[in-house]
């Protein structure tokens, strides 16, 4: 165990607690705002493993935005404020979710361990494979059309949202639509 | 130094959670805080093998950009579909989604006066 797995192993930790207590919390504005604890100490894990760029886009574009999207979502569905059963799925159900969770870890684990089993980095002399100055050089080099086609996505999405919330649905059966009230 | 084996179980980990995460949650603003864990996990995985030494390309964390840029468009796609459930049902509760149709209604046999538009 040397320094940076400690402080990798803390992090982590935190990461993981976290993204547990987002997705079993029961208040609804909890859950969003433990997933910012998550994806944030994340980007302190890119930034142990010795990404800083990755760390601080992470930071930027997630913890920046998806999380307050997330969260004015929540805001504009009339989320309730406090303890709310309803967000949940049956018993029954939670546990088959919790099995194919744990299926999905240890099939992951089984396979990935035995992969990196032994690997080490040593990031004494920088980000291994030259840093941020690599990365920018590969971007705007191999990957350059990829990275332009990106660009194309996010004006897709952007006019996509945008029309999709201007779409009007009719129920089936005609029923007008009725704002749930809200419980506490 | 650093063990990779730690990020790797980590990756495991969150997977796992955000799989539990989407199978767990009725709302769907909730179910897709479980997609992006799954997210997140592939970009875990992706910049721990980009670190290995020897990947060519800096593939590892140039692709984990890329994932990052795709999850937020979308996430702004996905929470504009769940605003426009909202709107029409009156709750987001994915287990209790009617039929929705986007034809137009047909039109009602006696065309009210000017009063009562304002209701639609």
């Amino acid at each position: 165990m040397t320094t940076r797995d400690i402080v990798f192993a803390a992090v982590g930790a935190i990461t993981a607690l976290s993204a547990l207590l987002s997705v079993t919390t029961k208040h609804v504005v909890h859950a969003a705002l433990w997933l910012l604890v998550s994806l944030g100490t994340l980007a302190g894990c890119y930034l142990v493993l010795g990404q800083e760029l990755v760390g601080l886009v992470q930071l930027l574009v997630y913890v920046g935005a998806i999380v307050v999207l997330v969260l004015f979502a929540l805001m504009l569905t009339r989320a309730p404020i406090g303890p709310h059963a309803e967000i949940d799925t049956p018993a029954w159900q939670r546990v088959v979710g919790a099995v194919l969770g744990a299926a999905t870890t240890a099939l992951l684990g089984s396979l990935l361990l035995p992969l990196f089993s032994g690997a080490t980095v040593d990031l004494a002399g920088g980000a291994p494979g030259g840093g941020t100055p690599a990365i920018a050089q590969a971007i705007f080099g191999t990957w350059v059309w990829p990275f332009e086609l990106l660009s194309v996505l996010l004006l897709v999405a952007l006019i996509g949202a945008f029309t999709v919330s201007r779409l009007v649905l009719k129920r089936e059966d005609g029923v007008r639509p009725r704002p749930r009230e809200v419980r506490r | 130094m650093i063990h990779l084996q730690l990020p790797a179980a980590l990756a495991a980990l969150l997977a796992g959670i955000g799989v539990y995460g989407v199978l767990a949650r009725r709302n769907a603003v909730l179910v897709l805080i479980g997609v992006e864990l799954i997210l997140n996990a592939a970009n875990l995985l992706l910049v721990t093998a980009g670190s290995r030494p020897g990947a060519p390309f800096s593939a590892g964390p140039v692709l984990t950009l890329f994932v990052i840029t795709i999850a937020a468009a979308e996430i702004a796609v996905a929470l504009a579909v769940v605003l426009v459930l909202f709107r029409t049902t009156g709750s987001i509760d994915l287990t209790a989604v009617p039929d929705l149709t986007d034809e137009p209604e047909p039109e009602p046999e006696s065309r009210p006066e000017h009063g009562s538009e304002v209701r639609s």
